[in-house]
């Protein structure tokens, strides 16, 4: 997370080409400090590398019992670890596209706003709320999605279901709705709303870095402000959107406490998003299951973990990788 | 004369196109507000009107436009009017929530409620959450014991040191895969860890702080490398000259002036945890009375409370749960507000 300060990006020129001119010729108690000092800069630094091979080598031991499994412990709902699991996957992605679906546009508006739309007395408070909110705990979303947003969408659900359910296809996601409201839906609302300040934070950050001799050009050639968006502001920053919608689908596919606390759980697959119960994510599971302690039931909750967690690394790899290549591209 | 007359009469070519009047926007606006407003007056519920008068806003304006300004003038207007509209969508729940936790929870923080714990030694006895309010603290203290010092020497090596070289670019890419981690993946590592070493029952504060060291690990050197990028190297060359061994370079000249960006950082790393619940409940357990000891016995945090009591669901449960999500939003809160404050107090010197 970079400091919010508006003049440290500025400033943060790549510095990779200095030499190094340290004095090398100091005296001999001198160089003693300097090893030490190195030593433990480094031993730092692998502690981290360490600290990420200890997660998935803890994981694994932990949890490589839980794959093999015998049949009863998968609970009464499963017979294998793949049947365990699938559901949860289904519950996990249900939960994080619908969030991605509603939180995209309004995160890539509200930066848009931020960067080019709004006058700066309203665009920089706005910038400093968002940043606020990201800060905001999970459980304090989880909480008012559960006690207050949850009763709201009850009229939304049953609305959808009466207006969309008798369409053939589309009637398929809005069959019977929940009547409190707990539905897949409504935690895929409470993720979007979780997700949407990560999302801006970033596109707000590339959409602003925009050239502005290209900005300025286009509109000279006579665009409208929106054919400047969409011509000079959209292809410089569209590797930096790719990254920020998958850094938040990393961040929506682990969040644990949003959907632990509205989703109430069951374990039928179906396309109803709307559903009295759905298939719960891997992370609420988790949060759900862990209580039980029942030694076997934690190494089949660790394996998924384990699952979760190349997931997510595999998200977050691809964000990040599609950010360094283009990077690189623009340095050049 | 009569050349020019005959040229300005063949060609007409007209270098502005028609527009719409500036306070067009404006007067549509008015127009689908008394819309909204007659809609709310024939019985329409409030939702319903504001979405049918934001609708009418959205059609009206570009079929004006496209009457008069042609296609690209109507598309402008209608993206223009998108845009904004998803702004005021995302405004209005996160308005609603802040609203929600500060007018529910104001209520019920008073000095009862902070300085009681859940435990009752006399049947009559007030409950408050002055015990997760410690364990929090802990937690939290414990994880900024643990990551700070591996943040920052971390960072010192990335740019100091391993400036460019093979494993210093891993580390860097590593650290910034680590900001995804799932929070609840962190909590298992912690609980595999210390249930392979200490035996299946264990439960204690400390485990949860390494479970948020390894979420608050990354912030910190993130932050930390941005500003010792900062740095000047003028200074460390200026020192170098002087004949200061690069360590104390590093010690007296580019830490004292990154230390505002660096304590910023560190804050905003705190409030980053101190709201994490998943990894908690796994390892840290919960319990109902003041624990004072990070390496012994369960302890609850202001999260994991929350979270409890929205399991329980009952109207006092519920009451409590938003006083303590009060209280955390304004211990997040006040945690920014200082590193902003830090951050303008020591914010590096340039000249």
């Amino acid at each position: 997370m970079p400091p919010p300060n508006d003049e440290v990006t500025a400033v943060t020129a790549p510095t990779a080409e200095t030499e190094d001119v340290s004095a090398n010729w100091a005296s001999a108690r001198a160089g003693v400090g300097d090893r030490i000092f190195a030593g433990t800069a480094l031993a730092a630094g692998l502690t981290i590398l360490a600290a990420l091979a200890g997660v998935f080598i803890f994981l694994a031991v932990k949890g490589a019992s839980g794959f093999t499994k015998p049949t009863e412990v998968y609970g009464p709902h499963a017979e294998s670890f793949l049947g365990y699991v699938v559901p949860l996957l289904v519950g996990t992605f249900t939960a994080s596209v619908i969030a991605l679906i509603i939180a995209v546009p309004l995160s890539f508006g509200i930066a848009l706003v931020i960067s080019h739309y709004a006058p700066r007395w309203i665009a920089a408070p706005v910038a400093y709320v968002i940043d606020l909110l990201a800060a905001v705990p999970s459980v304090v979303y989880g909480l008012w999605g559960a006690f207050f947003l949850a009763k709201q969408l009850v009229p939304l659900h049953v609305w959808l279901h009466e207006t969309l359910g008798p369409i053939p296809l589309v009637g398929e996601l809005f069959g019977e709705p929940n009547p409190a409201g707990r539905s897949v839906l409504t935690a895929g609302i409470v993720l979007a709303i979780m997700i949407l300040p990560i999302i801006t934070a970033i596109t707000r950050e590339v959409f602003s870095r925009t050239p502005r001799l290209h900005e300025e050009a286009a509109l000279a050639l006579g665009a409208t402000r929106w054919e400047m968006v969409r011509m000079t502001v959209f292809p410089y920053a569209r590797s930096g959107m790719v990254s920020a919608v998958m850094l938040g689908l990393g961040r929506a596919l682990g969040e644990t406490m949003a959907v632990t606390m509205v989703l109430s759980v069951g374990f039928d697959l179906s396309w109803n998003i709307i559903a009295t119960s759905s298939p719960t994510s891997i992370a609420a599971n988790i949060a759900l299951k862990y209580k039980e302690r029942s030694a076997d039931l934690l190494n089949v909750l660790v394996a998924t973990g384990l699952v979760l967690f190349l997931m997510t690394f595999l998200v977050n790899f691809l964000a990040r990788w599609i950010v360094g290549r283009s990077e690189r591209r623009m340095a050049r | 004369m009569s050349t020019l007359e005959e040229v300005q009469t063949r060609v007409h070519v007209s270098l502005v196109q028609p527009r719409l009047p500036r306070q067009a926007p404006t007067i549509v606006g008015v127009i689908a507000l008394s819309f909204g407003a007659l809609l709310l007056v024939l019985g329409v519920g409030v939702v319903s009107a504001t979405v049918l008068g934001a609708l009418a806003f959205l059609l009206v304006l570009p079929a004006w436009s496209l009457a008069i300004e042609g296609r690209r003038g109507a598309t402008d207007r209608l993206m223009t009017g998108l845009i904004w509209t998803a702004f005021a969508i995302a405004v209005v729940p996160l308005v609603s929530l802040i609203w929600r936790v500060v007018s529910k929870g104001a209520e019920r923080v008073d000095g009862v409620f902070l300085s009681y714990s859940f435990f009752k030694t006399q049947i009559d006895q007030p409950v408050g959450v002055y015990h997760a309010i410690i364990g929090t603290l802990l937690i939290t203290l414990g994880a900024a014991v643990i990551s700070v010092p591996v943040g920052v020497m971390a960072a010192i090596y990335l740019i100091e040191y391993g400036k460019g070289n093979k494993l210093a670019k891993a580390i860097t890419f590593l650290v910034d895969v680590m900001t995804g981690i799932p929070s609840i993946v962190a909590g298992l590592f912690a609980f595999a860890l210390f249930t392979l070493i200490f035996g299946p029952a264990y439960v204690s504060g400390i485990g949860g702080s390494v479970a948020l060291s390894l979420l608050m690990i990354p912030i910190v050197v993130r932050a930390t490398e941005e500003m010792l990028l900062l740095v000047p190297d003028d200074l460390r060359e200026a020192s170098y000259a002087l004949g200061t061994p690069k360590w104390k370079t590093i010690v007296r000249i580019v830490l004292p002036t990154a230390l505002g960006g660096i304590l910023t950082g560190i804050t905003l790393a705190v409030s980053r945890v101190i709201g994490e619940t998943a990894p908690l409940l796994l390892i840290a357990g919960a319990t109902d009375r003041t624990n004072m000891n990070l390496f012994d016995g369960a302890m609850t945090t202001l999260p994991v409370l929350i979270y409890g009591q929205n399991l329980r669901g009952d109207a006092p449960a519920e009451a409590i749960a938003w006083g303590a999500a009060f209280i955390l939003i304004v211990i997040v809160m006040v945690l920014n507000l200082v590193a902003r404050i830090i951050g303008k107090i020591f914010s590096p010197k340039k000249g």
